[in-house]
């Protein structure tokens, strides 16, 4: 799919040949980076996946992996948008336990990469993202380099108050939905200093999927990460530890 | 000689080898309305005890009993003399062999597929928590080695012997239903476990059967099946929404 933004032809460019893959080839040592997508019920991760996958489709070798319960409407979802063949979607039974599958016991989503991987070849990033859950859910480090943690406003103005490793230790809080705060009586500021208090220095991002369809500030983050990720798999010797991005 | 400690860690469902995900056929079981409550649970929890449990821990043992004559000390080493390659080689073709009888008496693809998979799950937890175990001597499927094979080559890194390998296999053929049942059907914990308490004697009594059957050549391992509980996989992997992998 095509970018969102006026192309002007008056400027001299070039196109990629079509079938050639553009991308530069990763070095041998580098591996996707693996972000983790979680939160409660409903606080709009699936819709979140759909953006990402809307503003990285010409920019990066993407794959994803859901934890969900995952209908064929949730496939649809994402065919429907357009934003991403369905050979690049992974989908893990967690046995109504969607906490275990990204916690304790990761081996079937470290499968569902490596299949993904086996099928489409080296990717630049994956997003896994969990089954909606409660506030207690976290990633394991053993799954993902870097954690967003997606609330919505519409699930109340205390959520960040309320704290839980999601909140206070995700490498990035998501409050999403925020075209909604007026609908649902929810105060931002009052979000946004809760969070503050919780996080100290971790990033927190106030959105609008409806207003920004390509969760522009979520992307550049995680464009700022993914080059972190990249220097510190070159320099293996010194990883950059996840949340000092 | 395993302790008992190493025994109770390899039997935790806590262990990560991925059977949170898994209600072994209980979940299509529900649906189908042949398990609802504690009675129908028990009697579905003895059927598989004396069909998919019997057969898992007979091979389980059989795979630790093939890979425990092994060259195991000399790979710790990196290096293995030429004496004992012939038994690495032996040990290859004998998992080779299991590999295939088990295949042979698994009737549902899903249900091969599901083990397989779980097989995969395993050696994954194998290979990290005991690098040194050789964990490459087990058939190089693409879509994984059959899990009560990984369970017995688990069994040897933990030290343990045959006939507890298949007290872990058949141990987890009951608790693993038992624990998809508390959270599909909602049933008593305590209840559960009580009935978990009652089938203790008859889950002894499977491993033993199982570990006498495992020195026996590949071919006169059991072959107990349930044709409802294939029927059953074959339509749970069809299913649009499904909670359990299998």
């Amino acid at each position: 799919m095509r970018p969102e933004f006026d192309h002007d032809e008056s400027v001299p460019h070039t196109h990629p040949e079509p079938g050639v893959d553009p991308h530069a080839p990763l070095p041998a040592a580098a591996r996707a980076l693996r972000v983790g997508i979680g939160g409660p019920v409903g606080s709009g991760k699936t819709a979140l996946v759909a953006a990402l996958c809307r503003a990285f489709a010409d920019e990066l070798r993407l794959g994803v992996v859901t934890n969900d319960i995952y209908t064929t409407e949730d496939a649809d979802f994402l065919k429907r948008a357009g934003v991403l063949d369905p050979a690049r979607i992974r989908a893990v039974e967690t046995g109504c336990c969607p906490h275990t599958a990204i916690r304790d016991d990761i081996g079937a989503n470290l499968d569902a990469i490596d299949e993904l991987i086996e099928a489409l070849g080296p990717l630049d990033l994956v997003l896994v993202e969990s089954g909606g859950d409660n506030l207690t859910a976290t990633f394991s480090r053993g799954l993902v380099d870097r954690q967003i943690f997606v609330v919505d406003v519409a699930g109340g103005d205390k959520v960040p108050r309320k704290g839980g490793p999601g909140v206070t230790a995700a490498d990035l809080l998501v409050i999403n939905k925020t075209d909604l705060a007026s609908m649902v009586g929810a105060d931002l500021s009052v979000m946004d200093r809760d969070a503050r208090a919780r996080r100290g220095d971790l990033p927190t991002v106030f959105q609008s999927i409806t207003e920004d369809p390509l969760a522009t500030r979520v992307a550049g983050w995680i464009r700022h990460e993914l080059a972190h990720h990249r220097s510190a798999t070159a320099h293996a010797d010194h990883p950059v530890p996840a949340g000092q991005a | 000689m395993a302790t008992p400690t190493m025994l109770l860690l390899l039997a935790d469902g806590r262990f990560p080898a991925g059977a949170h995900a898994h209600s072994a056929g209980l979940e299509a079981a529900v649906a189908a309305g042949r398990v609802r409550d504690l009675a129908t649970l028990g009697e579905y929890l003895r059927g598989r005890l004396a069909t998919a449990g019997l057969v898992a821990a007979a091979f389980a043992a059989a795979s630790c009993r093939a890979a425990s004559g092994s060259p195991g000390p000399s790979a710790v080493d990196g290096h293995r003399p030429a004496e004992l390659t012939h038994l690495g080689v032996a040990r290859r073709a004998a998992l080779a062999r299991l590999d295939a009888e088990l295949d042979a008496r698994t009737a549902s693809p899903a249900q091969r597929t599901v083990s397989r998979r779980q097989g995969r799950a395993l050696r994954r937890a194998g290979r990290e928590i005991w690098p040194q175990a050789t964990f490459d001597d087990l058939p190089a499927t693409s879509d994984g080695p059959h899990q009560p094979l990984v369970l017995g080559l688990v069994g040897v890194a933990a030290g343990l012997e045959p006939g507890q390998v298949a007290t872990v296999a058949a141990y987890a053929t009951v608790t693993g239903s038992a624990s998809a049942a508390v959270r599909l059907l909602g049933l008593d914990p305590y209840q559960v476990q009580a009935l978990l308490v009652r089938l203790a004697g008859d889950c002894d009594a499977v491993a033993a059967r199982a570990a006498r059957a495992a020195e026996q050549p590949p071919e006169r391992l059991p072959a107990a099946a349930a044709p409802l509980a294939d029927i059953h996989a074959e339509a749970h992997v069809t299913w649009e929404v499904r909670l359990f992998a299998s």
